[in-house]
């Protein structure tokens, strides 16, 4: 089962789950995943220990894609 | 750590870096040595040199000497600092919060996480410790320290560290070069201005970098 969370003010907040199976939401995280990446976020598929990519695209086999902020130099 | 498929976003925001690598890093370990060096002989010549000659202009050589000693100080302290916690604590947001991050670190990361604040993370340039509000790199003989945070105070602690720590995982050369390099020197000299609880974190990272980088199994 894939889940969309966002790391956000209250920890995380989970925005969608789906399975390969389940077109429909899937589809309804693809809009939450689409509505985040307007708002700014960038979303990062972790793929365990040390490992991380990023997507523009929500992966419909991942199991966990995190929407972070933007970070800068401080 | 794996090599980015797609750079950091961010780096827009700072199209006139260049990619920090590893041999820039060395570069400005170079510089931060030069520069210390400078800072710090005239102080001690000019200290004996008074001393030579006039032994009364003690009192004067003495300042002379602080000032050798103080400056370095000053530029490791600010080094340090960017592994200081920073910004409100958020109480509940926090453990769950610090539950996600524990999540995406190994065991003993986590462990070492909870204790001192640090997330330990193996790069290519290095040992990363990821703070919520910056990041100290231990590479060859140096401590690298690196100002960098995510954007939004409303976050909980852990979430910043997640934050930088995803940032470093998709795309370690991309951090190094959005983050503000603050300091580069002798690990002793950042650990020492380092809280207490937080040593432990830099002295575990000076022994993962002198380790060798483990290598996938290959099952036959």
């Amino acid at each position: 089962m894939g889940r969309l969370i966002r790391m956000d003010s209250t920890g995380h907040s989970a925005l969608a789950a789906w399975t390969a199976v389940d077109e429909a939401a899937y589809d309804a995280a693809v809009e939450a995943f689409r509505r985040e990446l307007d708002e700014g976020y960038i979303a990062v598929v972790s793929e365990g220990e040390g490992h991380a990519t990023q997507v523009r695209e929500l992966p419909k086999d991942a199991e966990l894609v995190i929407m972070r902020r933007p970070i800068a130099g401080g | 750590m794996e090599a980015a498929s797609a750079p950091l976003p961010e780096l827009a925001s700072v199209p006139w870096r260049s990619p920090e690598d590893a041999a820039s890093l060395r570069r400005r370990g170079h510089l931060w040595t030069f520069f210390t060096f400078v800072h710090v002989v005239p102080f001690l010549g000019a200290a004996a040199g008074l001393v030579l000659l006039n032994p009364l202009a003690g009192p004067v050589a003495f300042v002379a000497l602080v000032h050798a000693w103080i400056i370095p100080e000053l530029y490791a302290f600010r080094g340090a600092s960017v592994a200081r916690p920073k910004g409100p604590r958020h109480g509940d947001a926090e453990d769950v919060a610090q539950g996600f991050l524990g999540d995406l670190l190994g065991h003993h990361a986590r462990e070492l996480q909870r204790e001192t604040g640090l997330a330990m993370e193996r790069g290519k340039l290095g040992v990363w410790l990821v703070g919520e509000a910056g990041a100290l790199l231990v590479s060859g003989r140096r401590v690298h320290c690196f100002c960098i945070r995510a954007t939004g105070a409303e976050l909980p602690p852990s979430d910043r560290v997640a934050h930088l720590l995803l940032a470093l995982r998709t795309d370690e050369i991309g951090f190094a070069t959005v983050a503000n390099h603050a300091f580069a020197g002798a690990p002793w000299r950042v650990r020492r201005r380092l809280d207490a609880r937080m040593r432990p974190a830099l002295d575990e990272a000076l022994q993962t970098s002198v380790r060798p980088v483990p290598q996938p199994s290959i099952s036959v």
